[in-house]
């Protein structure tokens, strides 16, 4: 079974948001809520500035506590790539899940329930690749089987150093920033 | 230097978590009051207290059976999907302490329930036989003891969930630790025997609560250094959540209410009481009610503010 994931070239994005409105485009994302979004990281003092700019989601986590914490089964991870989905009619909106996530990944609809990043699995489904990846005009994201050794993401992570965002809190992010 | 620039705008979640306003901390409270009424309930009625001798436990089933609908009140206010709440019922989530919570509320009330229905008169329920003789038999002796028992074990369950339903949420470094459900527990304990030293009209009975209750608050000033001590010894991440509490945004509000006037005053006015330093008085009760109620709000609004430092 496939462990979807995404490798993002931090060396190659340059903050463009095409990703972010390529999401809300494709997902109807309601206004003033977002699925993706970028952050810009400066430091160092000058003239040694050093600038790292990620784009950043739900990082569909091997070990979700959005899905542990669920009190109805509404977030749940998908047969189909392990991707860490909510089931929008079984979802209460209780909020433990947003309260749960590290990241800050995930927001209540105005309709009442817990959104957040699909991969855009109506379109990984169909074999096309999420909506953010494939507008991506400097090519920085990269999408496939974690577990597959000779997919491009894991030859990325395999070939170039990485970080994946706040490791501390044991998540097991599958969203890795080649530095 | 460092400079942090992020696009993301959520509404709950951006500058800082604030997922659960008013009604989290007062269904937290109200259970927890509800979980300590029980025990201290159940132990009345396992000490041979029976109708009609005027204790204060065969009034405190009535009066939880209101708090805790009141709390599930708030607790259906909090929630953003509310026609959907019956989802909760259709599964069972061995992870997930809100799960726990929702079978425990749907044990909680048959014994609430139950228990108030022994301190109905007999004549009263001449007109339905079936539950008259179900009052019957749970007034008999042995009956009335399980019953108190049930109601221990289910009070327990209740109040010590209410903190586990926090810890469990490993975000959230204020809340990670594994004192926060013993601490709401006694805290609802706390609770629990200060009203009803407030309600009882036996002398004998309210110099139990009142001893009872000081024992409460001792342990409950225990278990809050021990919450303090495991963060500050724990990983950065866990010490700047502490921090929130002293000397941070949350410190005034947690020395002053929580603990200055929640526990240490009354801990010092019902010291005097039992030593008959001063007679009884209802400020002391009515200061841990308040102090129980502000240790919800600052543990839960606090603990939403703390989150994982690292980039």
């Amino acid at each position: 079974m496939a462990r979807l994931g995404m490798v993002i070239d931090t060396r190659q994005c340059v903050g463009c948001m095409d990703c972010v409105v390529a999401c809300k485009t494709e997902n109807d994302v309601p206004d003033g809520h977002c699925r993706d979004w970028i952050s810009q990281r400066l430091e160092g003092a000058m003239p040694d500035l050093h600038l790292t700019i990620t784009s950043e989601r739900c990082n569909h986590c091997d070990r979700p506590p959005c899905v542990t914490c669920c009190p109805t089964g509404a977030s749940h991870v998908h047969d189909y790539g392990k991707v860490v989905l909510v089931d929008h009619d079984k979802c209460i909106g209780c909020k433990a899940c947003l309260a749960s996530c590290p990241y800050g990944a995930r927001f209540v609809h105005p309709e009442g329930y817990a959104d957040k990043c699909t991969f855009c699995m109506h379109r990984v489904e169909k074999g096309e690749l999420p909506a953010c990846v494939a507008v991506c005009p400097t090519h920085a994201m990269h999408f496939g089987d974690l577990d597959d050794p000779q997919s491009e993401v894991s030859r990325l992570i395999a070939s170039r150093r990485h970080f994946v965002l706040k490791p501390d809190a044991g998540t097991g992010p599958r969203i890795y920033y080649l530095e | 230097m460092l400079e942090f620039v992020t696009t993301r705008h959520n509404p709950m979640v951006d500058p800082a978590l604030h997922v659960w306003g008013w009604e989290v901390p007062v269904y937290l409270f109200l259970g927890g009051w509800v979980a300590g009424s029980m025990i201290i309930a159940g132990w009345l009625a396992r000490r041979g207290r029976r109708p009609g001798d005027g204790c204060v436990c065969h009034v405190l089933p009535w009066l939880s059976l209101v708090l805790l609908s009141l709390g599930m009140g708030a607790l259906f206010l909090d929630l953003e999907h509310r026609l959907y709440v019956w989802r909760m019922y259709l599964t069972f989530q061995p992870l997930s302490p809100m799960s726990w919570g929702g079978w425990i509320l749907i044990l909680v009330y048959p014994v609430l329930l139950l228990g108030a229905l022994t301190s109905i008169p007999t004549d009263l329920l001449s007109r339905w036989p079936a539950v008259a003789a179900l009052a019957a038999r749970l007034r008999q002796p042995e009956a009335a003891g399980r019953l108190g028992m049930v109601s221990i074990v289910a009070g327990i369950a209740l109040g010590i969930y209410t903190g586990i339903l926090l810890s469990s949420l490993g975000a959230r470094p204020l809340w990670s630790s594994a004192a926060l459900g013993p601490l709401f527990l006694v805290s609802g304990l706390s609770t629990g025997a200060a009203f009803a030293h407030l309600i009882a009209r036996n002398a004998d009975e309210q110099a139990s609560l009142l001893k009872a209750d000081t024992v409460f608050l001792a342990v409950e000033l225990a278990l809050i250094g021990l919450v303090l001590v495991g963060l500050l010894t724990a990983s950065a991440v866990h010490a700047n959540a502490a921090a929130l509490l002293l000397g941070g945004p949350y410190t005034a509000v947690f020395w002053v209410l929580v603990v200055g006037l929640g526990i240490l005053l009354p801990l010092l006015l019902q010291a005097l009481m039992v030593s008959h330093r001063i007679p009884h008085t209802v400020i002391a009760p009515l200061l841990v009610i308040g102090g129980g109620l502000a240790l919800r709000f600052v543990i839960v609004s606090a603990g939403q503010y703390s989150h994982w430092i690292s980039p």
